[in-house]
C-alpha cells in the first residue's frame, strides 16, 4: 500500500463492495419484477422517480453518496461517537411516542412530509456501534456477569421500546446481537438455554399440556438414570435436575400462556400459530376478546389473512419450479396474489421468476456475504471493529434468515425486510450504511481503535 | 485482547451454514419435490373462459333454415361503477320498482363482487333495448352484452325442433360435469337428441385474472387457447310449409298429423294439437310462457304424434288382412257372410255398418266396406291357427306380426321419449281372465280396439310398410348432418338401414289389400280424401272415447282416424291423422290427409281443398270438458297455494264459485290463473330457486284425464317429468278442489 494511493481506496475490501452492489442490483431487479406495469416505457420509468423501482434506484444513489462520505470519514470517528449515536438513537425512538402517525398496526412511524421515518429501522447501527464500543473498552471484563448484563441492556433497551411501539418484528432483530456477545465470550450455556427455551415454547404450542409435562418428567428421570454415577458422588445434582424439570413444566404450564395472553399482541399470536399450522386455541383468543374487544368477525378475517399470505407466498415460490417462470412472467407476483410483495415478500418474486436455481444463487450470495463479513471481522486488530463486524453479520443473518423462512412457511410472518433487496429507502440506507462503516473500519484494520 | 474465543467464529459460521441448509432444503421441497404449486398458481391467476360456439342450424328438405340463431342482448351491471344515478327513470325504463333494483344490485355484488360485471337482466325485450340504447349515457355501470338466442323463422314445428335452456343440476350431473352452470342445453326435440352435433365444440380462452378477480389480459398471448368450433347444421326431411299447414289444420283441435316419405322413412311433417309457437320458449318471456304451457290442461307441450296412444280402430284392418293372407288362412278371394253383426262368439258383437249384400265377399270388398265381422273373424282365425296349437301360442304369433308392423314397439325415431303403444302380451289376458280366455275374449283386436293402442307415428309407419310392400326405413327427421364424419354414424346409420320385415308376404296379398284401400277412396268411407288425377289408398277409423272427470265417466265424441298413402303405384307420402272427439274419420281426418298429400305431391291445394282448409282451420273442436278441468285444476292449485303460503288472494276468487254457475265468458277469466310463484318460476326451463317448489307436484301438474277411449295417456309426459322431481307425491294430493 503506497502512500500515494488516494485515501479513499486504501485498504478497501472490494469483495464486500462487490457483493453489496450485486445484492442491490438483484434487489432493484426484483422490485422491478414485482411492480413493473405492462406497457410502461422502461428507461423513462426508471428515471422518473414515480415507480417503486425508480425510487429504489434513487435510494441506492443516496446510499452510495452517504457511503462515499462514510469512506471519507476517519475511522476513529466511529468509536469516538458511538455512544453519542446510541443516545441519539434512543432519543429518536422515544420521540416516536408523542409524534407517531396513525398507521394501522404500528406506532413506530413519524411522518415527515412525504417520508415515513421509522427510527427503529435505523437504530440497529447505533446499537451495533455502542455494543462494539462497550465490549472493546479495556476496562470491560466480559467474563463478569455485570458486564454481560450491561451489554445485554445496550441491545435490549431499544428492543423493549420497539415492542412498546408494536413492532415486535423489528424488536426481535436486537436479540440477534447475542451472537456478537457469544463471540466475545458469553458462556455458550446461555445460548443453549435460550435455544432450549425456544424449543420448549414451540413444544408447548404443539403438544397437549399434560403430554408435554409427562415428556418433561420422563426426560428428567432419564437424565437422572444416565447420570446416576455422578449423582452418587454429588447428591445435589439430583436436586438440580428436579428443579430444572419443575422450571420447564412451570414455563410450559404458566409462562407461555402468560406471555400469549398478556404480552403478545393478538395478530402476533395468530401469526405464530399460523406458522405452526394450528388454529389459535380458544383460551388465547378469548383473552383478547375480553381485553380489547374486537369483533369476532374481524378476528376470523385476521387469521385468514396471515394464513392467506403464507399460502400465496408458498404457491408463488413453489410454482417457480427448478428454473422459474422468468422475470415478469410470474402470475402470483404480477397479479397481486402475494401481499407486500415489493417489501416483506420480495423473495417471492425471485422464487417465482427464477426458481430453485435463482433462489439458490441468491442464498449463495448471502452466505458469501456473511462468511466474508466473519472473515473480515476475524482479521481486525481492534476489538471494536471486530465486534461491529459481528454485529453487522448478526443483523444481516437475522433479517435474511427470518425473512426468507417466513416466505416459505418456516417462520411466523413478522414484517422485516430482506436486506438490500426489499423495497424501502430506510431499509436500504440502513444496510448500506452498516456495510460502508464496516468497509471503512476494515480499511484501517491494522489500527487499534478505541 | 481476547483471541481465546476465536474458535467461536467457526461455530457462528456453522450456524449460518446450517440455517442456509434448512432454507435450501425447504426451497427444494417447495420448488422441486412438491408439484402441486404450479397448478395452484394456475388456478389462482388463469381463468379459462369458455367461448361458446354458434349452435347448429336446422334446415328443412328444401334447405330453408327452420331453426336459426339471432343476437339478443343481456343488460350487465358493474355495481362499483354505478354512480350519480337516476334510479327512478332507470326503473321506469326497465319496468321494475326501486326495491327490485336494489335487490338485483345486491345480488350482483354478492355473486360477483362490485367490481365485476354481472347480469342485471337477461334478454332485453326490443323495447327495453331501444330505450336503453338511447339513454345509456345516463346510466354508468350498465352495458349491453350480446347473447345468441334461438329463433324459429317459421313459428312452427315446436314439438319437433324442441328448445334449449340453461342446463340444470340434473343435466350437469348426467353429463359428468361436461356442462356447467349457465351453459345451454337442448331440452327436448331435435335440440336435445342432436345436442352434441348442434352445440359444436366449446373453445377455451385463457385469461389472466388478478387477486381481485378482474380480468387483466391474455395468458401467454393465447398459446393455450382453443378456438370454438360452430355447431353443425342438420338437414331434415321436414317440408316446413307442409308442417305449417298441418299445424294450422290442427288449430283448436286435439290430435296429431304425421306424414312420412315411405321411400326413405324421412318424416315430412309431424304436428300435434294443441301446439304453440316455439318462439315463445326463447327470448325474455320464455319462463312466463313456459309456465302457462305447463299449466294448460290441454297439454300443448305434449307431442301427441309420438306420445298419444290411440286405439287404431278400423285403420288397423288392412294389417289384420295381411297377417291372415301370409299365414295362408285366407286368400284374397276369401269372403265372410256378414249379416250386420258378428255372431260366432255368441253375443252378436261387434256390429257392422253394412249388412249383407256381399259387402264382405272378398278381401278387397271387406276393406272397402270396412266390415267388422270379416276382420274380427280373420283375427280369430289367426289366433286360433291350428298350426300353433292353442290360442295363446297363436296369439303370440299374431303379436309378432304386429311388432313387425311396428305396433307395440318403439320405432326409434330421432326424438326423445317416444311411446310404444300397446299390443298386450298373453300374460295380460292370462292375468285378467285367470288363464282362461279364447279368441272371442279379445276379438275386437281384429278391428283395432280392445287393448290395442298405437301412436300416430306408428300408424303412418305401418302405412309405409304396406305401401312399400313389406319394408320400411325407421322414421326420422335428420337425413344428413353437415360435414358428416365417422363419429356421426351413431346418429344417422340406423336411419339408412332398410328393414325388410314383411317382404315375405306375397305380392298378391299386398296388391289385394292396396286395391281394397284404393276402393275405400273411390267408393268407400274415405271419399273425402280423393284427389283428382292421383290414386290414393286410405283407410278410415273411428274409435269410441270417454274420460273420467271428478269420478264420473263422461262419454266423448269419437276420435276421427285416417291413414293413407299416395300415389298408389309409386307411393311418395304416407299420412296418419288423428283428431280427437271429432266424429267420423272421413269428416275431419280425411280432408286433412287429402290436403297434406295435395300440398306435398302437387305443391299447392286444389280449389276444393282451399275452401276445406279455411273451414277446418277455423273450426274449434276442443273438447268442452277441458274448460271445466282447467277450472278444477286451477282451484286445486289455488288451494294448494293457500295451504303452503297462507296467501288467500287466489283462493278467494274461487270461493263460493262453481263451474256450473259461471257463464262461458266468466270461465275465460278464470282459465289458467297463475300463482305469482309460478309466474316467476324458472323451474322446468332452468331449475331450482323457484317459488314453485312451494307447491306440491300435484298442484303444478295439470290433472290428467283418465282415458280408456282415445285421448292420449299423459301420465309420463317427458316435459313434465323434468319439472316434477317428486312424482310419487302426486297420488296423495288433497283432492278437494272447490267447485
Amino acid at each position: 500500500m503506497s502512500q500515494r494511493d488516494p485515501a479513499i481506496s486504501k485498504g478497501i475490501d472490494w469483495s464486500l463492495i462487490g457483493i453489496y452492489l450485486l445484492l442491490v442490483a438483484i434487489g432493484i431487479t426484483a422490485v422491478f419484477g414485482a411492480t413493473y406495469k405492462e406497457g410502461d416505457p422502461i428507461l423513462q420509468s426508471f428515471l422518473g422517480f414515480k415507480t417503486d423501482y425508480s425510487k429504489q434506484l434513487y435510494f441506492f444513489g443516496v446510499s452510495g453518496i452517504i457511503g462515499l462520505f462514510i469512506l471519507l470519514t476517519d475511522s476513529k470517528f466511529f468509536p469516538a461517537t458511538a455512544n453519542l449515536w446510541y443516545a441519539a438513537g434512543i432519543f429518536m425512538l422515544l420521540l416516536v411516542f408523542p409524534l407517531h402517525t396513525n398507521i394501522s398496526g404500528t406506532e413506530s412511524i413519524i411522518k415527515l412530509g412525504s417520508f415515513n421515518l421509522q427510527p427503529a429501522e435505523f437504530c440497529k447501527i447505533p446499537v451495533a456501534l455502542a455494543l462494539a464500543k462497550y465490549l472493546s473498552r479495556p476496562e470491560t471484563d466480559f467474563s463478569k456477569t455485570r458486564s454481560q448484563l450491561i451489554a445485554a441492556a445496550i441491545a435490549l433497551v431499544p428492543a423493549v421500546i420497539t415492542i412498546a411501539q408494536k413492532e415486535t418484528g423489528l424488536a426481535l432483530v436486537f436479540f440477534s446481537f447475542s451472537l456478537v456477545m457469544y463471540r466475545e465470550g458469553l458462556p455458550s450455556g446461555i445460548l443453549i438455554i435460550g435455544f432450549a427455551v425456544a424449543v420448549l415454547v414451540v413444544a408447548t404450542l404443539l403438544l397437549e399440556p399434560n403430554t408435554l409435562a409427562f415428556i418433561l418428567i420422563g426426560l428428567a428421570v432419564l437424565v437422572a438414570l444416565l447420570m446416576r454415577r455422578q449423582i452418587r458422588r454429588d447428591k445435589s445434582l439430583l436436586f438440580k435436575i428436579a428443579v430444572l424439570c419443575v422450571i420447564c413444566v412451570g414455563i410450559q404450564r404458566f409462562g407461555v400462556p402468560f406471555i400469549f395472553k398478556s404480552v403478545l399482541g393478538k395478530h402476533q399470536v395468530e401469526r405464530i400459530y399460523s406458522t405452526i399450522g394450528r388454529d389459535v386455541p380458544d383460551e388465547y383468543s378469548r383473552g383478547f376478546v375480553e381485553g380489547s374487544a374486537p369483533a369476532p368477525a374481524s378476528d376470523k378475517k385476521k387469521t385468514n389473512t396471515a394464513d392467506y399470505n403464507v399460502k400465496q407466498s408458498k404457491i408463488a415460490i413453489g410454482s417457480g419450479g427448478v428454473l422459474g417462470k422468468g422475470l415478469l412472467k410470474g402470475t402470483q407476483t404480477r397479479y397481486g396474489f402475494v401481499p407486500e410483495q415489493r417489501t416483506d415478500f420480495i423473495f417471492d418474486t425471485i422464487g417465482e421468476g427464477f426458481g430453485f436455481v435463482g433462489c439458490f444463487i441468491l442464498l449463495g450470495v448471502y452466505i458469501l456475504l456473511l462468511f466474508r463479513i466473519v472473515a473480515v471481522a476475524e482479521r481486525q486488530r481492534s476489538v471494536f471493529s471486530r465486534c461491529y463486524a459481528y454485529g453487522v453479520a448478526s443483523v444481516f443473518f437475522f433479517h435474511m434468515g427470518i425473512n426468507i423462512a417466513m416466505t416459505i412457511g418456516l417462520a411466523p410472518v413478522i414484517g422485516i425486510p430482506l436486506p438490500l433487496i426489499s423495497y424501502g429507502g430506510a431499509s436500504l440506507l440502513t444496510f448500506s450504511v452498516m456495510i460502508f462503516i464496516l468497509v471503512r473500519l476494515d480499511a484501517d484494520r491494522q489500527m487499534v481503535l478505541r | 485482547m481476547s483471541v481465546f474465543n476465536q474458535s467461536r467464529s467457526r461455530i457462528i459460521r456453522l450456524i449460518f451454514f446450517l440455517s442456509f441448509l434448512i432454507i435450501v432444503a425447504q426451497l427444494f421441497n417447495l420448488q422441486v419435490v412438491s408439484g402441486k404449486y404450479s397448478q395452484l398458481a394456475m388456478d389462482n391467476a388463469v381463468f379459462p373462459k369458455v367461448v361458446w360456439p354458434e349452435r347448429g342450424i336446422i334446415y328443412d328438405r328444401k334447405n330453408r333454415p327452420i331453426l336459426n340463431n339471432q343476437i339478443m342482448f343481456d343488460l350487465v351491471v358493474t355495481p362499483a361503477e354505478v354512480k350519480n344515478f337516476d334510479t327512478t327513470s332507470f326503473c321506469r325504463m326497465m319496468e321494475i320498482d326501486t326495491a327490485e333494483f336494489n335487490k338485483r344490485i345486491r345480488d350482483a355484488i354478492f355473486k360477483n363482487k362490485a367490481i365485476r360485471p354481472s347480469t342485471f337482466q337477461s334478454l332485453l325485450t326490443p323495447q327495453m333495448q331501444a330505450r336503453f340504447e338511447e339513454n345509456s349515457w345516463k346510466y354508468p355501470g350498465f352495458a349491453m352484452v350480446e347473447r345468441p338466442v334461438r329463433v324459429y323463422p317459421y313459428n312452427a314445428a315446436a314439438h319437433i325442433l324442441g328448445y334449449i335452456n340453461e342446463a340444470d343440476t340434473r343435466d350437469i350431473e348426467r353429463s359428468g360435469n361436461f356442462y356447467r352452470m349457465g351453459d345451454y342445453i337442448g331440452k327436448s326435440g331435435l335440440e336435445s337428441n342432436y345436442e352434441r352435433v348442434l352445440m359444436g365444440q366449446r373453445g377455451v380462452q385463457h385469461l389472466i385474472k388478478d387477486n381481485k378477480n378482474r380480468l387483466v389480459g391474455n395468458y401467454e398471448n393465447g398459446v393455450f387457447d382453443t378456438a370454438a368450433v360452430a355447431g353443425r347444421g342438420l338437414r331434415t326431411s321436414i317440408d316446413i310449409e307442409l308442417q305449417q299447414m298441418a299445424e294450422q289444420l290442427l288449430a283448436n283441435k286435439v290430435g296429431a298429423v304425421v306424414a312420412i316419405d315411405p321411400k326413405t322413412g324421412g318424416i315430412l311433417a309431424m304436428a300435434s294439437g294443441p301446439t304453440f309457437d316455439p318462439n315463445q320458449l326463447t327470448g325474455p318471456e320464455k319462463n312466463k310462457n313456459y309456465s302457462r304451457l305447463v299449466l294448460d290442461v290441454a297439454g300443448p307441450l305434449l307431442n301427441r304424434a309420438i306420445k298419444g296412444q290411440y286405439p287404431p280402430g278400423s285403420t288397423f284392418k288392412p294389417m289384420g288382412g295381411l297377417v291372415a293372407l301370409d299365414e295362408g288362412l285366407i286368400t284374397p278371394a276369401y269372403g265372410f257372410p256378414c249379416g250386420g253383426r258378428y255372431t260366432l262368439c255368441g253375443n252378436g258383437k261387434p256390429a257392422c255398418t253394412h249388412s249383407g249384400g256381399g259387402h264382405a265377399a272378398n278381401l278387397r270388398l271387406a276393406i272397402a266396406n270396412s266390415c267388422n265381422s270379416y276382420f274380427t273373424h280373420v283375427y280369430r282365425m289367426a289366433a286360433d291357427n291350428s298350426k300353433y296349437g292353442g290360442v295363446k301360442k297363436g296369439y303370440m304369433h299374431w303379436k309378432e306380426y304386429m311388432n313387425k308392423f311396428g305396433l307395440g314397439v318403439r320405432l326409434g325415431i330421432d326424438l326423445p321419449s317416444e311411446d310404444k303403444g300397446n299390443i298386450p302380451d298373453t300374460a295380460v289376458y292370462n292375468k285378467e281372465y285367470r288363464g282362461s280366455w279364447s279368441s272371442c275374449t279379445n276379438l275386437t283386436l281384429g278391428i283395432g280396439q280392445d287393448k290395442m293402442t298405437a301412436t300416430p307415428l306408428q300408424l303412418a309407419n305401418a302405412m309405409c310398410i304396406i305401401a312399400n310392400k313389406g319394408f320400411f326405413y325407421t322414421p326420422h327427421f335428420v337425413s344428413r348432418i353437415d360435414s358428416e364424419s365417422e363419429a356421426d354414424s351413431v346418429y344417422v346409420n340406423r336411419y339408412r338401414q332398410k328393414h325388410e320385415v314383411l317382404t315375405h308376404i306375397s305380392d298378391t296379398a299386398y296388391r289385394a289389400t292396396i286395391e281394397g284401400m284404393a276402393d275405400v277412396v273411390r267408393v268407400g268411407t274415405a271419399r273425402s280424401a280423393a284427389i283428382p288425377g292421383i290414386e290414393v289408398c286410405a283407410k278410415t277409423g273411428t274409435a269410441q272415447n270417454s274420460t273420467i272427470l271428478q269420478g264420473k265417466k263422461i262419454d266423448l265424441p269419437n276420435n276421427s282416424m285416417f291413414v293413407c298413402f299416395a300415389p298408389k303405384d309409386d307411393p311418395k307420402i304416407c299420412v296418419a291423422v288423428v283428431v280427437e272427439n271429432a266424429g267420423y274419420g272421413g269428416t275431419w281426418a280425411g280432408p286433412i290427409s287429402r290436403m297434406m298429400m295435395e300440398k306435398y305431391l302437387l305443391d299447392s291445394l286444389t280449389t276444393r281443398s282451399k275452401a276445406d282448409f279455411e273451414r277446418i282451420a277455423n273450426t274449434n273442436i276442443m273438447p268442452a270438458y277441458l274448460k271445466k278441468l282447467q277450472f278444477i285444476t286451477d282451484s286445486a292449485r289455488a288451494n294448494e297455494w293457500f295451504r303452503k303460503t297462507k296467501d288467500s288472494t287466489y283462493l278467494r276468487r274461487f270461493l263460493n264459485k262453481s263451474y256450473a254457475s259461471l257463464s262461458p265468458e266468466e270461465v275465460e277469466t278464470y282459465a289458467g290463473i297463475r300463482m305469482p310463484g309460478i309466474d316467476n318460476e324458472q323451474a322446468g326451463l332452468s331449475d331450482s330457486n323457484s317459488n314453485l317448489a312451494v307447491l306440491t307436484p300435484a298442484a303444478r301438474k295439470p290433472l290428467v284425464p283418465v282415458n280408456n277411449g282415445g285421448s292420449p295417456v299423459r301420465s309420463d309426459r317427458p316435459e313434465l317429468i323434468a319439472v316434477l322431481p317428486n312424482e310419487k307425491n302426486s297420488r296423495t294430493r288433497s283432492n278437494n278442489p272447490i267447485v
